[in-house]
């Protein structure tokens, strides 16, 4: 991640500071990076990095505002995406009710070959689970590109109201998302 | 929903982030558990009926200083242990450097007590109920910085349950020392001690829990 370091620090910032193209470019960069970090990590279970890629975009997105400027990106990005592996692991050895101890990671991963091909999670399907008052701005919002404004006035809620269903949605998709893994 | 579609929906519309939300949270829960260890403090023990005689005595403000200067330290912790990857390297020496200060202090009072003197200074009148209430108190803290801190992103959980404990230990022994009679510095250095260590340890516990995000 070092050799970008500087180019994905520059679009992070100008992203946090509103600009929406220099935000969309470091996550598209990002989820390249996060899906050579987790796949080199979790080879035995390939098709289950694209789920914990999306989930750590998910939490990279909500916790964006724990990024202080002055600090390295990398040491940032590193401890959230080793943080969501580890996390992941730990569900995953409780799912799959285990007893081994968790030094033994790749054991684990040996003995659940046969979950390797179990259907992928489908952030749609989760989405479409919210309740109205955050599905709704969410679908409005961030999908279909309308403003907050228009938002508002197509379903009759308040501006803030939409703003905090967006906010509150994201959120509630990425419990969702470590409830379900 | 492939990871592009979701890209594109998390940047559509992402606005500004709000930066300063990580010092509002803790503003917050601070305020929030010092008020609430206040009230408790005034509602189940009382002020000290000698506050106002108390604090022309220089070791009163030594003892508000400790749990305050620990509060500074733990909040500077806490901050940290919620931002992934910050550094921590300096978080030791802060949370040691007033810990040692009382201890230097009292190991100075110890040996200038007379042998028949240095028990009291140790244990007071109060020794068996300090840790306690100071763990009392320290609960609205505790609830408000795990709920500041959850709302971040901490990725040590175990650590930064510890470090929500210990600061919320500090406020309630901040708030504490207004109901205290102690002024001896030995006691301070092991009852107040202790008493902010209960909330720690009990951050270190439920932190891998609660924390999760």
């Amino acid at each position: 991640m070092s050799a970008s370091e500087e180019r994905l620090r520059g679009l992070l910032a100008r992203g946090l500071s509103g600009d929406g193209a220099a935000y969309h470019a470091f996550l598209a960069d990002l989820t390249a990076h996060l899906r050579a970090f987790f796949r080199k990590r979790l080879d035995r279970i390939p098709d289950e990095v694209e789920d914990l890629v999306q989930e750590t975009l998910i939490a990279v997105h909500n916790q964006r505002h724990t990024y202080d400027p002055g600090q390295p990106l990398t040491a940032w990005m590193h401890a959230i995406a080793k943080y969501k592996l580890i996390d992941f692991l730990r569900r995953r050895a409780r799912t799959d009710a285990l007893t081994d101890p968790l030094d033994d990671e790749l054991e684990v991963f040996a003995a659940s070959d046969a979950d390797a091909a179990e259907a992928r999670r489908d952030l749609a399907k989760l989405l479409a689970d919210l309740p109205d008052r955050q599905r709704m701005p969410i679908v409005h919002v961030k999908i279909e590109g309308l403003s907050v404004a228009e938002t508002a006035q197509l379903t009759g809620m308040s501006e803030s109201a939409v703003k905090v269903g967006v906010h509150r949605g994201l959120k509630a998709l990425a419990a969702k998302i470590r409830g379900n893994a | 929903m492939n990871t592009d579609d979701l890209v594109k929906l998390l940047a559509t519309g992402a606005g500004p982030a709000d930066t300063g939300a990580p010092a509002r949270r803790y503003a917050a829960a601070t305020t929030l558990g010092v008020a609430g260890a206040a009230a408790l403090m005034l509602a189940l023990l009382g002020l000290n009926p000698e506050l106002a005689r108390y604090t022309s005595l220089p070791m009163f403000w030594v003892k508000l200083a400790f749990p305050a200067l620990l509060v500074v330290a733990g909040l500077a912790a806490a901050s940290r242990l919620a931002r992934p990857g910050a550094s921590l390297a300096r978080v030791p020496g802060a949370l040691a450097a007033p810990a040692i200060a009382i201890w230097v202090l009292a190991g100075i009072a110890l040996v200038n007590a007379a042998p028949g003197e240095r028990v009291r200074l140790l244990l007071g009148s109060t020794w068996t109920v300090c840790p306690f209430n100071i763990a009392m108190l320290s609960i609205p803290a505790f609830v408000a910085i795990l709920w500041a801190m959850k709302g971040l992103a901490p990725t040590r959980l175990r650590l930064a349950g510890a470090g929500a404990g210990l600061l919320a230990g500090a406020l309630g022994a901040l708030v504490y020392t207004l109901h205290c009679p102690e002024l001896a510095a030995p006691f301070l250095g092991v009852w107040y001690v202790l008493g902010m260590l209960i909330p720690a340890v009990l951050g270190a516990i439920v932190g891998p829990r609660v924390l999760r995000w």
